[in-house]
């Protein structure tokens, strides 16, 4: 059994070690906002948090996060309400939104260390995730403007 | 449902008390000689309420459901096509909701005649269609309203959800009139607004899509699940058109979770309580393929091959477009060019891998998918199930990305599916891993394009010949009656055979390559590389003839002046001839396609190591009449990124039969650190509206590589770019 607070809800979970965290979230919890994308860390459609940092369920052992604290995207607000989400919301980022939930989880966690990301910090952050849309200008936009940065 | 579907064939045009008191405005569209599916009840479901063949459900809680015939995959159809019914209504906008049609004839493209989500024509196909039940809608709870009162429905009006009666100041709302609205008869021929009227179109919306989007709770396909199901992982053959010869499944089996193993005829598939043990259980799967045909199919041999059918003195190829004497004019040109031009097969690589939930019963067959070709999705799956296609219920789902890819009249990911189900007699979720999605195919065709042209004295082309090779992605399709004549594929020469230049001796050709690797639209099809040829290649032209490419361009689209006016647009907005930072330089392409034109301009700098940074992209888009403004900025930036990771990147080649890419990391796109900044201008255009999905790919490869060309004397003429190329050549000029 291995126990993991996912959500803010305590979970003993009855699953094979090796299993990626990222298919006990969606097969065994159902929580299937957080994206399979490419199994190999390429992508970060999977980020979710790993006792506040960035981490890619899709290559994480669900016995390494015994004891940690989990966050997925269905967890980051009731509904919407994260700054985050608003400024996604604000901007309209997503199209076909599958990755949008990696790259909010990526972005709430750059934010929450650092309030106000230069440019550099942003790509250092950001590039690990892959959006075939082609939203980067206006996730980097919405990230700015969480920060408090005024966009022209 | 409860209604006989048969009715449906005979109404043009009705309206329909349903359950709950609500008002349900359908077409019936004549489907113009495809096979005629007709709306399944869902097998074992209770009954409906509503009827399917409905664009507008309006409830007595005052919601207003727009059924959306086009699939939302990121370009913003969940948003736009519901803008255009609420304006005509006159609805809501906070009450407007949406959701995705059945697969059924009412919901078929006005002008595909199949459903279908593609071409760029998504608004343009449905504006007329969708305004027009918009109207029926208004028209209908404005007489239930004057009926309710006792007085001339003239002197009614309806505004934001209500219907207003001012000389006594009296309201109802939408809700509180469905009922009602119901029982009357719809107009035949209703009044439309006045675009002046227009209170949403022509205005940025917000996406309706949005909060479920940002908070994980929009459902793709891949979220699908359904009671009693499986997931299967399948393994298919490394080389296209093999097959199984043996395969032993022991080792598969004994992995914990995984339930049963089921051969369908292009595979074996595991089927297990999940993803991760399907999957481990797939990869422990001992097989020996046959590979067949392509099993020594080799990209650098391709080459020649590609090579040998684009001699331009050896064999005929088929006339795709022809004026004047092309080469007469060539013979007595002053000055003539020739090059090669070459792009490879490229990948889709929709963020959401492929994936497919099927459940065969007795009765019929229910689909979960996220799809572009519901169509041909159903009459896939009848024919696989024994069942008729309107037994067939396709539940469309957020596409995690298409771009032509979910668009497949061979329909392989549903079809794989639907076997496994039959075979299994469970539900069944096929995933495809993200390799099994790389290495599957149906991928954008490799091309080699030799073009000549011929210059007069003044420098301007007066012969121009372009003769296209690569495999067709129409032979084999049920497309092939409309759009293949006589091995002339006219998706593969779309861009180049009617070209905007005025170029008096012309003659554009294509050639046939042999079959075998599954190729298929890949966002902008045909315009995604015939652009690279001929705005590179027009450039070359300025070049030799010593002018600047865009006062060159000019001379030559005197009688275009709406491609010169889009053209002008974005070489002012971008300062082009400004002086720039060192090392930096510009370049433009302007192309037409799917009824829009792009220009764009690209600033980009070259490293000593050879790396391209593109800094900025200006974008002028004139696409007609605008639904949504923020959609066409969003599209454009889109599709400037879609074809600037195949410029920079894209390359999907074979060895051994076997495709060599398998993921993100050998298969790159661009990320947040190559990101340009991208400025979108919209013309103001009363011209007939075209697409936006597409038409900002097609102009960014040769726009960069124009620049490129600017900054280092190199000319790329194959794509992906190759920094090793530019290495030697930086600072030669």
């Amino acid at each position: 059994m291995i126990s993991v607070t996912i959500n803010g809800v305590a979970h003993r979970l009855d699953a094979d070690p090796d299993t990626p965290l990222l298919w006990v979230l969606r097969d065994t919890l159902g929580l299937t906002g957080t994206k399979y994308g490419c199994g190999i860390a390429q992508c970060g459609a999977c980020t979710v948090h790993v006792d506040g940092e960035p981490t890619r369920a899709c290559v994480t052992p669900v016995s390494s996060v015994a004891g940690k604290i989990v966050l997925t995207i269905e967890g980051l607000s009731k509904s919407g309400e994260h700054p985050v989400q608003q400024a996604w919301l604000e901007l309209d980022v997503v199209q076909c939104g599958y990755c949008q939930s990696g790259q909010i989880m990526t972005a709430a966690a750059l934010l929450a260390k650092t309030p106000k990301p230069s440019d550099a910090q942003i790509n250092e952050a950001m590039s690990g995730v892959l959006c075939r849309c082609g939203t980067y200008q206006r996730i980097r936009a919405a990230i700015k403007r969480v920060g408090g940065f005024q966009e022209p | 449902m409860g209604q006989d579907p048969d009715s449906d064939r005979r109404a043009f045009l009705k309206a329909t008390a349903a359950a709950g008191g609500a008002l349900v405005i359908g077409f019936y569209l004549p489907g113009g000689g495809m096979p005629k599916v007709l709306a399944a009840p869902r097998p074992g479901a209770s009954p409906a309420p509503f009827a399917p063949n409905a664009f507008i459900r309006i409830a007595p809680d005052e919601s207003v459901t727009i059924l959306c015939n086009k699939s939302e995959m990121g370009q913003g159809v969940y948003t736009a096509l519901p803008m255009i019914a609420a304006d005509e209504m006159d609805a809501d906008w906070s009450r407007v909701r949406v959701e995705a049609a059945p697969a059924a004839p009412p919901y078929f493209h006005t002008t595909f005649g199949i459903q279908v989500t593609g071409g760029s024509t998504s608004v343009n196909s449905s504006f007329d269609q969708l305004r027009k039940a918009g109207a029926i809608a208004r028209i209908m709870l404005v007489a239930a309203a004057a009926e309710s009162w006792k007085v001339e429905p003239a002197t009614c009006r309806a505004e934001n959800g209500y219907v207003l009666h001012e000389a006594t100041g009296r309201r109802l709302s939408f809700g509180q009139l469905a009922a009602k609205a119901a029982t009357l008869t719809p107009p035949t021929d209703p009044k439309l607004k006045s675009p002046t009227d227009f209170k949403l179109i022509g205005r940025p919306v917000r996406r309706i899509d949005g909060r479920a989007k940002v908070t994980g709770q929009a459902k793709f396909g891949i979220d699908v699940k359904v009671p009693g199901m499986l997931t299967a992982v399948i393994a298919r053959p490394p080389v296209f058109g093999g097959t199984v010869k043996s395969f032993n499944a022991d080792k598969a089996k004994a992995v914990p979770g995984v339930k049963r193993i089921v051969q369908i005829d292009t595979g074996i598939a595991v089927l297990a309580d999940g993803f991760w043990p399907a999957k481990l259980g797939r990869d422990a799967l001992e097989i020996t393929w046959n590979d067949g045909p392509l099993a020594t199919l080799d990209s650098t041999t391709q080459r020649k091959q590609y090579e040998e059918l684009a001699r331009l003195d050896g064999s005929a190829a088929a006339v795709a477009a022809t004026r004047g004497d092309v080469h007469a004019a060539l013979a007595r040109a002053e000055k003539k060019l020739e090059a090669v031009y070459e792009v490879p097969y490229l990948a889709h690589a929709t963020m959401e891998p492929l994936n497919c939930v099927a459940h065969v019963r007795a009765d019929g067959v229910e689909i979960w998918v996220g799809t572009q070709m519901q169509t041909t999705d159903q009459a896939a799956a009848a024919q696989i199930a024994g069942v008729r296609p309107e037994r067939v219920v396709i539940h469309t789902m957020f596409l995690g990305g298409g771009f032509g890819r979910r668009a497949n009249p061979a329909a392989d990911f549903v079809k794989e599916a639907v076997k496994v189900s039959k075979a299994a007699g469970v539900p069944v979720k096929v995933v495809w891993t993200r390799e099994d999605d790389m290495r599957g195919g149906y991928y954008r065709p490799r091309t080699y394009n030799v073009v000549r042209a011929g210059l007069d004295v003044n420098g301007l082309p007066i012969a121009w010949q372009h003769r296209i090779v690569g495999q067709s992605i129409i032979l084999g399709t049920p497309f092939e009656p409309m759009l293949l004549k006589a091995e002339l594929d006219m998706t593969q020469v779309e861009g180049s055979a009617e070209m905007e230049y005025q170029i008096p001796n012309f003659l554009v050709e294509y050639k046939i390559a042999p079959r075998g690797v599954p190729v298929l639209w890949w966002r902008s099809v045909g315009h995604s590389f015939t652009a690279f040829v001929k705005e590179c290649f027009i450039d070359e032209c300025a070049v030799a003839a010593k002018q600047d490419p865009v006062a060159y361009r000019r001379l030559l689209l005197v009688d275009h002046p709406r491609v010169r006016g889009v053209m002008d647009l974005a070489a002012e907005k971008a300062g082009w001839g400004r002086q720039l930072p060192q090392g930096r330089t510009m370049g433009i392409a302007v192309h037409e396609s799917f009824g829009s034109l792009v220009a764009q301009v690209a600033e980009v700098s070259v490293s000593p190591a050879g790396e391209v940074t593109v800094h900025r992209v200006v974008c002028a888009v004139d696409c007609g009449p605008i639904v949504n403004p923020d959609t066409v900025r969003a599209q454009m930036e889109s599709g400037i990124v879609f074809g600037l990771s195949a410029a920079l990147y894209g390359r999907i080649t074979f060895k051994d039969g076997r495709v060599e890419q398998s993921n993100f990391h050998d298969y790159p796109i661009l990320r947040m650190n190559a990101m340009p900044s991208i400025e979108v201008f919209l013309v103001d255009s009363m011209a007939p509206m075209g697409g936006v999905g597409e038409p900002g790919t097609p102009p960014i490869a040769p726009a960069v590589a124009n620049a490129i060309f600017a900054a280092t004397g190199k000319r790329i003429r194959r794509l992906p770019i190759d920094p090793d190329e530019l290495k030697a050549k930086r600072g030669e000029t």
